[in-house]
């Protein structure tokens, strides 16, 4: 049946099927269809990567396989979400090895998307942590693929969007812990100068991330809260929480009720948002421990956060630029400030190398910006990409929307692998989505 | 620890039936007609709620080996559900015998036949659970559900009829008749949101509804007042309506 499709960005809506299979057989017979696909896990990518006309959607296929609690590998169906996974290996004392903002991902789309977490520079991204996983291609035909056993395909599947085929099982190293709790810390950043100096300071913490005022101008352009943690030992908890280290957050959750008309968001609303982020922190600088929960899903509280920008929904902006590049980074920020086109969540991190053919991370700085969709917003982020190229830099696919064909080839100097790889294992080209087909990755129709 | 035993175990309704149970503490048996897909469903079950959980071969139309199943479970479940069933076009239907004949074999015969077995064993032992999946389609027949609805109706008869039996044995007999449920079965199928369940609220309404010893529960409850109006309609209106 037909219905409604949209990421989390709200932006594009298109018409599509979402067919689901709980046993593998269930999931040969949908391939076996004519009509082309997409995986799909649970739509928390931002943009148009996990939509078709077809979607093949994963969340039934959620089961367990294996948790060995010695050695911390886990190994699970596609469809899982991390939240699942997190009641089952936290209580046992092992927890992600990489997460990204949100526990409301698939584990299929985490390796899709090859996520990222605030741990980036120390951990690497998810990719790191993958010891195998299984495929199934356009053909039928189920692979199993790891550094070793078609390492092309896993290196083009890890990042890859879903378009070398279905992950259909995973196995990864999980991460040790002695406690759920996080020993955090948060730094006061007058501009954005002192901000990069202080990631260089602080890079040694296994997390870090900051939240930046996009807007504010001046001396204190660039004000921000740089985060970081650790995971906190037994004894850096206090007597109460000792008792039970491994204590699961609770689950209290707020829905965001309806659509926000879209002059909610306007540049006061940004402002205020920024002010009250930036005036709960009335001390340079913030030490305690707090349960994992607040320090990696702050906005997971509120379901369907996404409403808040209202029927028209909004493109999360996300690039990275060598870290030679500071000037981009800031003559972007400028052209924000100037446009004034509303982005309370700004956040910037700071990625370690990486060389991958086709995910996102690579070294350098990353900011992510959310604009509610409106007239002249879409040619104003082709500016942008402009900058973002000039630098030497590169947009997430996780997050795009909207982007041209010119600013992913620019990027992504392995593309043209990519593209012939996927060529190679699905050369009928039934495996497509709206972002693939929009860029131009899986041929013509 | 007491152990569930859930008859057609690969369906949607019973993996979040099992989950739900499991999630509660109690150990599981998933029986099912193709058990090699249920490994995974084990895996699941035994790592996320740490209980035990056995796979069994059960085939609803093969009733002679009904008995024998359930003499070979070990431990004897203290609840029993049964959730299979299974719906075809009902034109289809109409127009091939073969297909009649299995919608009421597998949602009625195959029903009738282990739950026999299993009530004969808790009316003996004097304690003991059977839960049946039904479904409103039983409660009224009508054009668009004619077979389906009609093997649903006479079970819905046999599990009033059943409770009325075992109530001096202390056995505890549960009707539950689920309204739409997005399941596999009904995914091409445009059903009214408002209207619909998702499988794992089936599931912990019928685990409250088990706890609270209930003998009929709809899903949601609302379909209990939907049904009263529909059951209510005139026979000579009735007929000419299109439902």
């Amino acid at each position: 049946m037909n219905k409604k499709l949209a990421n989390w960005g709200n932006y594009p809506v298109i018409e599509g099927d979402e067919e689901t299979f709980v046993f593998a057989d269930q999931l040969d017979r949908l391939i076996e269809k004519e009509q082309p696909y997409i995986a799909r896990g649970n739509g928390r990518c931002y943009g148009d990567a996990s939509l078709a006309e077809r979607t093949i959607s994963t969340l039934k296929f959620d089961k367990i396989l294996s948790f060995n609690i010695a050695d911390g590998v886990f190994e699970c169906q596609s469809g899982i979400t991390l939240d699942q996974i997190l009641a089952v290996i936290v209580p046992e004392g092992w927890f992600l090895p990489v997460t990204p903002g949100t526990k409301f991902i698939t584990i299929g789309g985490a390796l899709g998307s090859d996520v990222h977490g605030k741990n980036h520079h120390v951990d690497g991204s998810i990719s790191n942590h993958v010891i195998e996983f299984d495929l199934v291609l356009e053909s039928g035909e189920m692979i199993l693929c790891s550094a070793d056993n078609y390492p092309d395909l896993f290196e083009a599947t890890l990042g890859g969007m879903g378009l070398t085929g279905v992950i259909s099982r995973v196995k990864f190293r999980l991460k040790k812990i002695e406690t759920s709790y996080i020993k955090q810390k948060q730094v006061k950043a007058k501009n954005l100068q002192e901000l990069i100096t202080l990631f260089d300071t602080y890079k040694d913490y296994t997390y870090s991330v900051a939240w930046i005022d996009c807007l504010k101008k001046g001396d204190g352009f660039g004000r921000s809260i740089l985060l970081l943690g650790e995971h906190a030992t037994i004894n850096d908890l206090d007597e109460g929480k000792k008792a039970d280290p491994l204590k699961m957050p609770g689950n209290k959750q707020i829905t965001f009720p309806i659509n926000m008309p879209w002059w909610v968001l306007n540049k006061l609303t940004v402002k205020a948002f920024n002010f009250l982020y930036y005036g709960k922190n009335f001390k340079k600088e913030i030490n305690n421990v707090v349960s994992y929960e607040p320090f990696f899903y702050p906005l997971d509280k509120i379901l369907h956060w996404n409403r808040l920008y209202g029927k028209k929904g909004f493109v999360q902006y996300q690039f990275v630029l060598p870290l030679d590049a500071k000037d981009g980074l800031i003559e972007i920020m400028h052209r924000i400030s100037d446009e004034g086109l509303g982005s309370f969540l700004a956040v910037l991190k700071v990625f370690g190398k990486q060389e991958s053919m086709i995910s996102f991370p690579k070294e350098g700085y990353t900011l992510a910006l959310d604009f509610p969709v409106r007239n002249g917003l879409l040619e104003f982020l082709d500016e942008l990409d402009k900058i973002v190229l000039k630098y030497n830099g590169r947009l997430y696919m996780s997050k795009d929307a909207r982007m041209k064909p010119e600013t992913l080839q620019s990027g992504y100097p392995e593309l043209d692998r990519f593209k012939s790889i996927i060529k190679k294992y699905n050369p009928q080209g039934k495996i497509r989505s709206a972002q693939s087909d929009r860029l131009l990755l899986t041929g013509t129709k | 620890m007491e152990t569930v035993l859930i008859l057609g175990a690969t369906s949607d309704i019973g993996i979040a039936t099992a989950k739900k149970f499991a999630s509660s503490g109690y150990n599981i048996q998933l029986a099912a007609r193709k058990p090699a897909e249920l490994d995974a469903v084990k895996s699941d079950i035994e790592i996320r709620y740490k209980v035990d959980c056995t796979i069994h071969a059960f085939d609803a139309l093969q009733f002679h080996s009904h008995a024998a199943f359930f003499e070979r479970l070990n431990p004897k479940p203290d609840i029993t559900i049964s959730i299979f069933g299974t719906m075809y076009e009902e034109d289809d239907a109409f127009n091939e015998w073969d297909l009649t004949q299995m919608m009421i074999d597998v949602n009625y015969t195959g029903v009738v036949s282990i739950l026999n077995i299993a009530a004969k064993y808790y009316t003996e032992r004097k304690t003991g659970s059977i839960i049946g999946i039904s479904s409103v389609a039983g409660d009224r027949g009508r054009a668009s559900k004619l077979i389906y609805g009609s093997s649903k109706a006479a079970l819905t008869a046999y599990l009033a009829g059943l409770r009325n039996k075992c109530f001096k044995d202390n056995v505890h007999v549960m009707t539950v008749k689920p309204g739409f449920v997005y399941t596999r079965m009904t995914e091409h199928l445009p059903l009214p949101k408002a209207l619909t369940s998702t499988p794992n609220e089936v599931a912990s309404l019928v685990y409250d509804a088990y706890v609270k010893r209930k003998n009929t529960i709809y899903v949601k409850w609302f379909w209990r007042y939907i049904m009263l109006i529909i059951k209510n309609i005139p026979e000579f209106q009735f007929k000419k309506m299109k439902l």
